[in-house]
């Protein structure tokens, strides 16, 4: 029988101070009971003989000192199935679809213990997203977390959607399956998602947990921890292919430092807490591959920036934690270019295990880095050309800045449901180096230029 | 006062958890809560004691038991540390992984050293010998060196037995007449220095076999760099290269709060790759300290001072060893996380006012010195430094570059285009430069020093024309200093852009680098004396030996390739009247 207190001493925006209790577990779950005969889920932060602090996930609107509060004795658990396919589940884990109540085969603590370094396998299996400036460039392999780095008014969803869409790895039919955290999103882009999935049938295949633009703000603590247990289960106990996508971490951060707020803690930079570096990493570390096992789980955050600022602390700090980043250009987007991907300040960081003879071609790697050195020559000559003028530009010049442009309009460029193989994003590389002189291809070794160039290959 | 080792919990706060009715000494390690947890004292006030615990601390409550141990966080010293993964304790990670399965759990202790495994043991040292304390009395054979085998800084005597054969870390091996029975094994508190007779100058170059960094900005064996970098700038890579390439004897490579995959690839290659000297495996010279970014932060914070005391010990046996930190700013927002829970007055940033202090003892602890036993050795120190918003006047940045002697600087801007590796040859420095002149002309090259001047005026001339061609487009400067920027362009492009990832560019030895860089000037006088003829600048870019300096560098005949280009540059000037 778990006891009933009635002693909250203090109620300051999400947390609860809780006294004279009796010894509570650090990181318990709690229940609190309302007057109007509701309840409430919290979550111990600091526990002490005099007072325990509870952070309340779904909002402290409507608590009163008069309130009950249970300690539950255990930590937050996750109850987990395999029946969760297909499924839509709030940000708290309650069903929201109208299907069956869910009959868990496991309990899974949510604060996911770290995976021993020593039993990773090193991911190295190519996904093929079908979008080339992705493929071609900052390839993603399975077991990455590579986030979106977007605006707001940009595109970031329909990436989002395509490289769930598209991606396979070239050759092979496994089971794979999609978990999709929404934090804080606007209903109407939740729906969008939605659509998407169940058009293509993804949804069957989905575990879908909503936290909205309305619901609580410190119930987005909650939801990608119940988002990544489910997938951690899906893809080593179940050995899934799990593609995770997590979006917007920002309101995440938002939620992470009202608490820090509330708490009266001392903040890093911009009022965010000193412990989000480490609190993400605990998020995102929980991609990967392990040694024996034959799932994996791949995870896609998605992240507006703040005023576009790549320096915020949130894609700040998640750029040191995630294996690269995709970067949204509102540049890109003004001119018309799908998807918008700004090359240059994009990274794979696991592109070269993935790439290369037996993942995708011996040339990749050359291909690749030339690509991003002429493109980086002719875009700093648009520079130049504005004020000198083109005509002031050398012949040689002027090859870079038109390649320039036939690069973001035809290789970065591309349909919705244009689905590409790398073959095909290699060629199209090498027709577009093919314009310019063959000595200033310096990235490439002379036997691939034999092989490959277009007008240089020997028969 | 009776000493007391028991007390209880009163409050649990994350990775901080504050005890009562224990007496322990600070720093001393203590056992917390019911499942035993590995926590460190670091705060003692009235009578309460706050512990940072190295696990994590969910459902621990107030009133479970904490237990003090009575010692100082320690690691165990001994054949067996090289090759081997641990956390930031010391814990072995493959050992865990038997013990608990694939992922970290809690509560588990497990000895940094295996103590069944027998190592061959020859002494150096007969009976009768007077020894001091850090004394060699012997040799094993480890991984790709001989383990030398140290009495411990606090033992001394006459030695009244010492045997040869096979022994595991903790037999006996012989004894003094103090009554200090021998082992292989020791301990040390890893928060103090090991002691060492004299700091040395540090006048002998490690050699990276990275271009960039030989030539243009050295760091000396004893010596203390910094790479800061924003996120993706290269510092992983940067650390994993000098682990992979440089001289050192040992490495040992601290993986402070980043990636779990970054180590799995270390773990994946190192075992295939060689170590550039020796030919023997390089995992055979390495330790690896992984406490990731998930793990704990309290282990993370003590993961540093793990690393730098192994480092230490192979030190003390005459090694050169080189530690990687990657990176600093994990451990000291690990301080940080700390310190912001015993809510003490933070300074710049929320970072603890003792953060330069912390800084500057880790660096101190590096440096070519003579051992207790009369060896040389030294150690070299690489620290990652992960400035928040790439912002280099971020505290962390500064602090440091207060301290180390060398700078290289990642650059965001040289990473989108891809320039790898993306050092801004501008801001970079190295202070040991004018110290390691003479070696160069011994060891390399009589011009070495000229050289590398001739190349780093050109680039700071390229960066004062760029000005102007910014202004007015580079058609607009008169041919002399247009081709100041083609050389400049062919330093940048052909030397300084070295790939990791390619089997032949990944490493350079001195000697190459000289060759090349050598090729690169020839070329650039030959020009010279071109345009004093007038013959056009576009004329002299296209020639073929400047398009074959660029590309050799890919080949595995590189340094045949770089005297054959060499002679036709000859012939090819030849040819436009020079
Ligand atoms: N010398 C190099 N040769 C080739 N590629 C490089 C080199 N240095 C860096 N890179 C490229 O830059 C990427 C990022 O480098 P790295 O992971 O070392 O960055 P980092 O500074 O450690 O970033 P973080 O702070 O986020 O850990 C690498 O994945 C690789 O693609
Ligand atoms: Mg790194």
């Amino acid at each position: 029988m778990v006891k009933e207190y009635h002693t909250i001493s203090q109620i300051a925006g999400p947390l609860v101070f809780v006294e004279k209790t009796e010894p509570v577990g650090y990181g318990e779950l709690v229940l609190i009971a309302l007057p109007d005969g509701s309840t409430k889920r919290g979550q111990v932060l600091d526990s002490s003989d005099e007072v325990v602090v509870v952070q309340v996930f779904e909002g402290t609107g409507g608590i009163d000192k008069a309130s009950g509060v249970k300690f539950l004795g255990e930590t937050v658990k996750m109850p987990v199935s395999k029946d969760m396919l297909g499924r839509i589940l709030s940000g708290s884990g309650d069903p929201l679809d109208k299907g069956p109540p869910i009959i868990p085969e496991k309990r899974l603590e949510i604060i996911g213990a770290a995976i021993n370094p020593w039993a990773r396998d090193n991911p190295r299996e190519f996904i093929q997203t079908g979008i080339s400036s992705i493929d071609g460039m900052n390839t993603l392999v399975r077991g990455q977390k590579l986030p979106i780095f977007s605006g707001s008014g940009l595109p970031h969803n329909d990436i989002a959607l395509q490289i769930a869409r598209q991606s396979k790895v070239v050759g092979k039919k496994e089971e794979f399956a999609v978990v999709f955290a929404a934090m804080g999103i606007t209903s109407e882009e939740a729906q969008y998602f939605m659509q998407d999935f169940e058009r293509t049938g993804a949804l069957k295949r989905a575990v879908v947990f909503l936290n909205l633009a309305d619901d609580p703000a410190i119930e987005r603590l909650l939801t990608p921890k119940l988002a990544l247990t489910t997938a951690e289960y899906l893809a080593f106990d179940l050995n899934m292919h799990v593609l995770v996508i997590l979006t917007d971490i920002t309101n995440y951060c938002e939620a992470l430092r009202q608490i820090g707020a509330a708490r009266e803690e001392v903040p890093a930079r911009r009022g965010y807490p000193g412990y989000m570096y480490t609190d993400l990493a605990s998020m995102y570390e929980r991609a990967g591959r392990i040694k024996g096992k034959t799932g994996s789980i791949t995870q896609f955050p998605i992240l507006s920036m703040p005023g576009d600022d790549i320096t915020h602390p949130i894609p700040d700090l998640t750029g040191y934690i995630t294996e690269g980043q995709i970067v949204a250009s509102r540049d890109l987007h003004r001119k018309g270019v799908f998807p918008p991907i700004a090359v240059e300040r994009s990274l794979s960081r696991l592109m070269g295990q993935g790439i290369g003879p037996g993942h995708t071609r011996e040339d990749h790697r050359a291909v690749s880095d030339q690509l991003y050195a002429a493109y980086a020559e002719g875009r700093d000559l648009r520079g130049l050309v504005a004020i000198v003028g083109k005509e002031a530009l050398s012949e040689r010049d002027r090859k870079f800045l038109d390649f320039a442009d036939s690069f973001e309009d035809r290789f970065v460029r591309q349909g919705k449901d244009e689905d590409r193989t790398i073959a095909q994003t290699l060629d199209l590389g090498w027709e577009l180096l093919s314009a310019l002189p063959v000595d200033s291809l310096t990235k490439i070794d002379r036997k691939f230029i034999e092989k490959y160039h277009p007008t240089m290959k020997k028969k | 006062m009776a000493e007391k080792k028991k007390g209880q919990i009163t409050r649990v706060a994350g990775p901080v958890v504050t005890a009562q009715g224990v007496s322990p000494r600070m720093y001393d390690v203590v056992f917390v809560g019911d499942l035993k947890l590995m926590g460190e004292v670091i705060k003692l006030v009235g009578d309460k004691t706050v512990i940072q615990v190295y696990e994590d601390t969910s459902g621990i409550r107030p009133g479970e038991e904490v237990v003090d141990t009575g010692a100082p966080l320690q690691v165990e010293l001994g054949p067996g540390l090289l090759s081997s993964v641990y956390d930031g304790v010391q814990r072995p990670l493959p050992v865990l992984r038997d013990k608990q399965g694939d992922f970290v759990s809690r509560g588990v202790t497990a000895p940094g050293l295996d103590r069944q495994k027998k190592w061959k043991f020859t002494p150096t040292v007969k009976k009768g010998a007077d020894l001091q304390g850090g004394a060699i009395i012997g040799e094993v054979p480890e991984g790709n060196i001989v383990h030398k085998v140290l009495l411990p800084a606090d033992a001394k005597g006459k030695v009244t037995s010492i045997s040869e054969g096979e022994f595991a870390v903790e037999d006996s091996i012989g004894e003094l007449d103090s009554g200090h029975e021998m082992r292989l094994m020791q301990r040390w508190p890893v928060r103090h220095s090991r002691p060492y007779v004299d700091k040395l100058l540090p006048d002998i170059p490690l050699v990276t076999g990275q271009r960039v960094l030989d030539m243009l900005f050295p760091l000396a064996k004893g010596g203390t760099a910094a790479i800061p970098g924003g996120f993706g700038t290269g510092k992983t890579v940067t650390s994993q290269q000098l682990s992979k390439w440089s001289d050192a004897q040992i490495v040992v490579y601290v993986g402070c709060g980043e990636r779990g995959n970054e180590m799995t690839e270390v773990l994946t290659s190192f075992p295939e790759l060689e170590d550039p000297k020796t030919g023997k495996p390089l995992m055979g010279r390495t330790v690896l300290v992984a406490n990731t970014s998930n793990m704990p932060v309290a282990a993370r914070e003590a993961s540093v001072y793990t690393g730098i005391t192994v480092a230490e010990y192979y030190r003390d046996m005459g090694y050169d060893v080189s530690l990687m930190a990657d990176s600093t700013s994990r451990w000291a927002e690990a301080m940080r996380e700390i310190s912001s829970r015993l809510e003490e007055m933070p300074g710049e940033e929320g970072y603890p006012a003792y953060l330069a202090s912390r800084l500057s003892e880790f660096y101190e602890r590096c440096g070519r010195v003579k051992t207790l036993s009369g060896e040389t050795g030294s150690i070299s120190v690489i620290g990652a430094v992960s400035p928040s918003g790439g912002d280099f006047s971020e505290p962390v940045t500064q602090n440091t570059l207060r301290i180390v002697k060398v700078f290289w600087a990642l650059d965001s801007k040289l990473r989108e285009r891809r320039h790898f590796p993306a050092i801004n040859w501008l801001t970079s420095y190295s202070l040991y430069s004018p110290i390691l002149e003479d070696w160069y002309v011994k060891n390399v090259a009589e011009d070495w020093n000229k050289l590398r001047l001739w190349a780093m005026e050109t680039l700071q001339k390229e960066s004062e024309l760029q000005e102007i061609v910014q202004l007015v487009g580079s058609d607009a400067l008169p041919e002399e200093q247009r081709l100041t920027l083609e050389v400049a362009r062919m330093i940048r492009e052909f030397f300084l852009q070295q790939s990791a990832y390619h089997p032949v560019d990944t490493y350079s030895p001195l000697k190459r680098q000289y060759d090349y860089m050598s090729a690169i000037r020839k070329f650039s006088e030959l020009a010279k004396k071109a345009i004093a003829l007038e013959v056009p600048l576009d004329r002299i870019a296209s020639l073929k030996c400047r398009a074959d300096l660029g590309k050799l560098k890919f080949e595995e005949t590189i340094d045949q390739d770089i005297k054959t280009v060499s002679a036709s540059m000859d012939k090819q000037f030849a040819e436009l009247g020079v």
